[in-house]
């Protein structure tokens, strides 16, 4: 990098700071919302149904019109690919929960419509657990479960 | 250690397949060290955004339970030769992108 660069990084690090200092100190935004918009009170609720609230202010009804595809039995709980995909219209967003971990919400995808209604991802099952597929389409909240065993646990 | 992403953006007909997959320890803060027994720090992946041609099409945010080095498989409605990119934060303010073209 040049010397340059160098400096206009630090300015631009310096500037902005400053400001974040400044309206953090005035009571302006809480250090919470400085760290972008992950949903935290949702990410670190200890039950489904309260993460479920804390992202979408509601809960959502059964539906198998939701699919969540994962193995009956994981042997590594560290690595348990999950698909989840639906047959529903005007989908918004695609949410996965471990039921049994100590925070059950793992990942929310907001997708536009160009996305094709289904996302697979790899996630940690610390014990067998149902893996929960929350779907949000045409602004109301669908979801589904499939149950996994695991035989070693992958959180920890 | 730096995040790095591998993506394979490939197009079938007018869809485009999308895998990713990141090198990052994604740590819960629950793992204890080894040797020290100390508590490894937190140290995840918690948000990444997908743009084709453009336009934001996946905002995800993520927990420190997806799986070490992560993976990430979608479909879109796209084609050969357009741009794809994926862009992520991570807890403590690191953040990284990649662009591509869609081969």
């Amino acid at each position: 990098m040049k010397p340059s660069n160098k400096r206009r990084l630090f300015l631009k690090s310096a500037v902005a700071t400053s400001t974040i200092g400044v309206a953090i100190s005035a009571g302006l935004i809480t250090p919470s919302a400085v760290l972008a918009s992950w949903p935290e009170s949702a990410f670190t609720a200890k039950k489904s149904a309260d993460a479920i609230n804390a992202l979408f202010g509601g809960a959502a009804a059964e539906s198998d019109k939701v699919m969540v595809d994962v193995a009956d039995v994981a042997e590594n709980g560290a690595i348990v690919p999950v698909k989840i995909k639906t047959t529903l219209d005007n989908v918004e967003n695609i949410t996965l929960l471990v039921n049994e971990n100590a925070n059950p919400l793992t990942a929310s995808f907001n997708i536009q419509p160009e996305v094709e209604k289904e996302v697979s991802i790899r996630v940690k099952v610390g014990k067998p657990s149902d893996i929960i597929g929350v779907v949000k389409a045409d602004g109301k909240l669908f979801s589904n479960k499939k149950h996994v065993k695991v035989t070693q646990g992958g959180c920890g | 250690m730096s995040t790095s992403v591998k993506i394979r953006a490939k197009a079938k007909g007018e869809k485009v397949v999308v895998k990713a997959l990141w090198t990052h320890p994604m740590e819960t803060g629950l793992r204890k060290d080894k040797n020290s027994g100390e508590l490894v720090p937190a140290n995840f992946i918690n948000n990444i955004k997908c743009e084709a041609a453009g336009k934001v099409i996946i905002d995800a945010d993520w927990n420190a339970t997806v799986s070490k080095d992560p993976y990430l498989s979608f479909s879109y409605a796209g084609n050969k030769g357009d741009d794809f990119k994926i862009s992520w934060t991570e807890n403590n303010g690191a953040t990284g992108e990649k662009a591509t073209k869609v081969k």
